[in-house]
């Protein structure tokens, strides 16, 4: 018997405590596996951020730092600059990268810092209970727009890669999802192509990837799934917003 | 030799995996494990193609797939 799959030896054996159905533990793999195959984990250096996975320090098995609220492309900035030699990547929700943290990843992405910055985008906040977030969708339910996202008070959802691809820093940005095998094999190759990118000194990527949150949206597993891909993907599209070759 | 293994007290039930199965094979046991989820199971193990659909889609990493050679 051959083993054709198996935990990748990337992260610790530990236990997620991600609810269930959440795809964290999805995109943890992928970007695990990716350090795995291209052969720099052990010198691999990530940045936790604060919501759901602010606990990614206990299951990533390669150095990790734990950054405030939005400030994980800052910290990852002073370490790759610290230690150029070592591969910096930030792992950050929407509520993290998208609200609180926007000052920090345009100025990163400005200065072409050469990270990689993995954006998980579920269109709320979940771990402080379901409020609505930069990203949360025209006329979705969360807990402080009940009646759902009203635009004229409540704005519109913020598309962080289209932003990010405008800036002349950023090197590759991309958006992907994970609703199904395919798409997730597709994720899977564009987080390793951004870990390419800064293991060749090309500069900043983000790739970000449209997420679930079953909790908070109120719908099981499988709905969550089919809801990304009807509502969530008609307000951010999937695709490479920019590839400098 | 099975071809694919759950570690049952790891699993939260979500189903993500019985969905994307192509044979259909993964169920959900009537026991209870220790964090009170009925655990993913697969009984009719001679049907599984090892394709490991079910492996690319759990979120907690609880599925091991091997093969046949």
């Amino acid at each position: 018997m051959k083993t054709v799959f198996e935990k990748t030896k990337g992260l610790t054996d530990k236990t997620f405590h991600y609810c269930p159905g959440c795809t964290h533990g999805i995109v943890h793999r992928l970007v695990a596996e990716s350090l795995v195959e291209l052969n720099v984990l052990d010198k691999a250096i990530g940045v936790a951020p604060v919501g759901c996975s602010v606990f990614a320090y206990e299951y990533f098995n390669c150095d990790m730092q734990q950054a405030s609220h939005g400030r994980a492309p800052a910290v990852a900035t002073g370490i790759k600059r610290v230690l150029p030699d070592s591969i910096v990547f930030t792992y950050q929700g929407d509520g993290d990268l998208a609200s609180i943290g926007s000052a920090e990843i345009m100025h990163a992405a400005a200065r072409g810092e050469n990270i990689t910055v993995i954006y998980v985008n579920n269109a709320i906040f979940g771990m402080t209970g379901g409020q609505m977030a930069p990203t949360t969708l025209i006329g979705q339910v969360t807990t402080t727009s009940p009646n759902g996202r009203d635009p004229l008070t409540d704005g519109y959802p913020i598309n962080m890669s289209e932003m990010l691809a405008q800036l002349i820093g950023s090197t590759y940005i991309e958006r992907v999802s994970i609703t199904n095998v395919k798409n997730v094999k597709h994720a899977k190759k564009a987080i390793k192509k951004a870990f390419e990118n800064q293991i060749n000194n090309k500069g900043f990527s983000m790739i970000e990837i449209l997420s679930t949150c079953p909790t908070n949206w109120g719908m099981t597993p499988l709905d969550s799934l089919k809801w990304l891909d009807e509502k969530m993907q008609s307000v951010f599209p999937l695709g490479v917003f920019k590839e400098v070759k | 030799m099975k071809k694919v293994i759950f570690k049952h007290d790891e699993c939260k039930g979500c189903g993500l995996c019985a969905a994307v199965c192509p044979k259909k094979i993964i169920f959900f046991d009537k026991s209870i494990n220790p964090n009170g989820f009925h655990p993913a199971t697969v009984d009719e193990q001679d049907k599984c193609i090892s394709c490991g659909f079910c492996a690319t889609m759990c979120p907690d990493l609880i599925i091991t797939v091997r093969k046949e050679v």
